[in-house]
């Protein structure tokens, strides 16, 4: 599934980014594939936020579109 | 080897000295450690062709220089352009790291070793980490990252000396044996390991200074980094506890939109107290009327008028009603420099406590309909303090295509606070329905222009992809020090564009353009607008400085649909002239002309639709 389908409060694994321009960029701030996350909130239409541990980060909707996970 | 390339940098480096370069992730303190390294004397080098400014000062025969804040080396944007070629330019590299963040910030410090420069690391904010219920074992991390590793909690001045005293030691660290392999074939073709490194990398800047193909291997390398990372983080870091904290709750609060908005509302209603009420008002008046109208403008008109007649060309451009001696100053330091700062008082705070990247995140979803993604609210609050801070901050935004749509919003309705002040005056007078009307009206032109931007033009506008850090109590001094140095940029790339402004309205008032331009725009103003022949005046005057013309229009006996038409009006033209040169700056001739003209025809048009209806 794609990162926007995720549930709140799911742990989800990074599986893809389908998105040239920010691919470099998400590994940096800890965005990557094989990473867990806990979605631990989703705001309506908008950003899909990720933690781990105590990182959180925020996600546009339309980026989270192209982003493949897997539950965990 | 050994062809010398010009790196931008203008820092001038004497025999002997070492060259030791501060590099770290965003709000990772790195100022404070600059700060302690060279104490008062600081020199600011802009690099050229960026906005970018670096700090650099002296400690020891170190000659120190800060960067901007990145979480990796490469050309991804003007930070990490400017970042790093800096780190290349250096000897020795300070790595300030946020302890809490480990597996994000040793990102760039793997990076960083893997360049094979000499290095030692500042872990710094340890006090979040015990706060956190977090442990990291120091030995270990330095161990496997093979440089020295100094605990600090810089705000507090805890470990600044050891790393003080550690710089001697900084070495090469444990780099990636495979990178190591890797970069061989570049090492003939550039000037060191650094260099070969970020070729290897796809850093297509680096890769082009050399005329060398990139190879397509970052995604793989970072990758690899990635891995790298985690396992170090896996060795080092215990949490000793677990659960949400008061803290990771208030940033939750932040998010949700339940509880978001209502903070947000409040949050913007405090600001606007402090700024629309406090400085605009009380601040102000001391600035503007007491101490720049009082007390200077007789002092330098009387000053100047000694020697030059105020009736020629000459002293008008001087010290007449447009003049740089007068005009300039006090509306930069009496008007404008009071409000610039309270606001950037007011957005260091929202920054520094994590409030910032958060309220990004939740007016998103609401910006993304017009092409924009969630920082670019940080313009748009801005933007109410002044238009032309705002015009430049817009740097800030990912793509070309979300810097032409702010810009085009910011100019046509968002009121700077010079404005505000006047238009609430006049509005309030004709009650709440007019008031209503106007902010309606207003608000419509924002979404509606947005929205079809969005549609229009080519391209795709960058995603939101941002890093929430903790909510933290900002630190005044971090606070102060922030103002002081945006303050200080702003002044510097402003004032020659006000000055030149007062210059350009001063000869087109003694040339009679001026005149002729009001007696041109007249025919529109009475006829589509339905409004009085003298307000074509308060229009142009509104063009040299949007609260000129809103009080203009206080002189001229209109009916409340007038008011209200021409506030409409006054408000969607783009802002002063120096907001007019400054979107010509950012923007480029083409795009500001048409921008600026297009404004035109919305104010016009929406003046005329609102005439013809009410």
């Amino acid at each position: 599934m794609t990162l926007d389908k995720a549930k709140k409060g799911s742990k989800v694994k990074i599986i893809n980014i389908n998105n040239k321009d920010i691919k470099s960029q998400a590994i940096r701030i800890g965005l990557f594939e094989g990473a867990v996350f806990m979605c631990s909130e989703k705001l309506p239409g908008g950003p899909v936020i990720l933690q781990n541990k105590l990182q959180e980060i925020a996600i546009g909707r339309g980026l989270a579109v192209s982003i493949d996970v897997e539950g965990v | 080897m050994g062809h010398c390339h010009d790196n931008n940098i203008n820092i001038k480096v004497k025999d002997g000295e070492k060259k030791l370069v501060l590099v770290g992730n965003p709000n990772v303190g790195k100022s404070v450690f600059f700060n302690k390294l060279t104490g008062l004397y600081v020199d600011v080098s802009n690099f050229p062709g960026t906005t970018v400014d670096i700090s650099y000062g002296r400690y020891k025969d170190y000659v120190v220089m800060d960067t901007p804040g990145v979480y990796g080396v490469s050309s991804f944007n003007e930070e990490e352009t400017v970042a790093r070629d800096v780190i290349l330019f250096g000897d020795v590299i300070l790595n300030v790291v946020d302890a809490v963040h480990l597996d994000r910030d040793l990102f760039l410090t793997k990076q960083l070793i893997d360049m094979g420069k000499p290095m030692l690391i500042a872990l710094n904010l340890m006090d979040d980490v015990r706060r956190n219920g977090l442990k990291i074992d120091v030995v270990k991390l330095e161990e496997l990252l093979g440089v020295p590793v100094i605990p600090t909690t810089a705000i507090k001045g805890e470990g600044m000396d050891a790393v003080l005293n550690s710089i001697g030691k900084a070495k090469v660290g444990n780099r990636n044996p495979r990178l190591i392999e890797k970069i061989q074939s570049y090492l003939d073709k550039v000037d060191n390991e650094a260099e070969a490194l970020l070729v290897l990398e796809d850093d297509e800047t680096v890769a082009e200074r050399h005329e060398i193909e990139i190879s397509g291997q970052r995604d793989e390398i970072y990758r690899e980094r990635r891995r790298e990372v985690d396992e170090i983080v896996g060795y080092t870091v215990v949490e000793t506890s677990n659960g949400a904290s008061l803290r990771t709750k208030i940033g939750r609060w932040m998010l949700n939109p339940i509880t978001g908005i209502p903070m947000l509302a409040i949050t913007l209603y405090i600001m606007y107290k402090i700024i629309g009420i406090f400085v605009a008002g009380t601040i102000v008046g001391i600035t503007e009327e007491t101490i720049m109208e009082g007390m200077y403008r007789p002092f330098i008109e009387g000053l100047v008028g000694g020697f030059v007649n105020p009736e020629t060309f000459l002293g008008s451009v001087l010290i007449g009603e447009f003049g740089i001696l007068t005009m300039a100053p006090i509306y930069i330091l009496g008007l404008l420099l009071p409000l610039i700062v309270g606001f950037y008082v007011l957005m260091a705070v929202l920054e520094d406590s994590g409030y910032l990247p958060r309220i990004a995140a939740l007016v998103d979803r609401s910006l993304t309909a017009m092409g924009l993604n969630g920082k670019a609210i940080i313009p748009m609050i801005l933007g109410f303090g002044c238009v032309t801070m705002a015009t430049m901050t817009t740097r800030i935004l990912g793509t070309k295509r979300e810097k032409i749509i702010a810009t085009v919003l910011l100019g046509l309705a968002i009121p700077c606070s010079a404005q505000l002040g006047v238009i609430a005056g006049l509005i309030s007078q004709l009650g709440a329905f007019y008031t209503m009307v106007y902010v309606i009206s207003i608000f419509i032109v924002f979404v509606v222009v947005g929205t079809i931007l969005n549609k229009l033009m080519p391209g795709e506008s960058s995603q939101l992809l941002i890093d929430l850090p903790p909510i933290r109590i900002p630190q005044l001094k971090n606070v102060i020090l922030k103002t002081v140095q945006k303050t200080w940029m702003f002044l510097k790339e402003a004032t020659p564009l006000f000055i030149l402004g007062a210059l350009l309205i001063s000869f087109m008032q003694y040339t009679n353009i001026l005149v002729a331009i009001q007696n041109a725009v007249a025919p529109i103003t009475v006829g589509l607008l339905e409004l009085p022949k003298e307000t074509a005046t308060a229009f142009i005057m509104g063009i040299i400085r949007r609260d000129f013309g809103a009080a203009g229009l206080t002189s001229i006996s209109m009916t409340p649909v007038q008011v209200l038409v021409s506030l409409v009006v006054m408000t969607l033209f783009v802002p002063c002239i120096a907001a007019i040169m400054v979107m010509f700056k950012e923007r480029g001739y083409k795009d500001a002309l048409l921008i600026w003209l297009g404004s035109f025809v919305v104010a016009f048009l929406t003046g005329g639709i609102i005439a013809f209806i009410l």
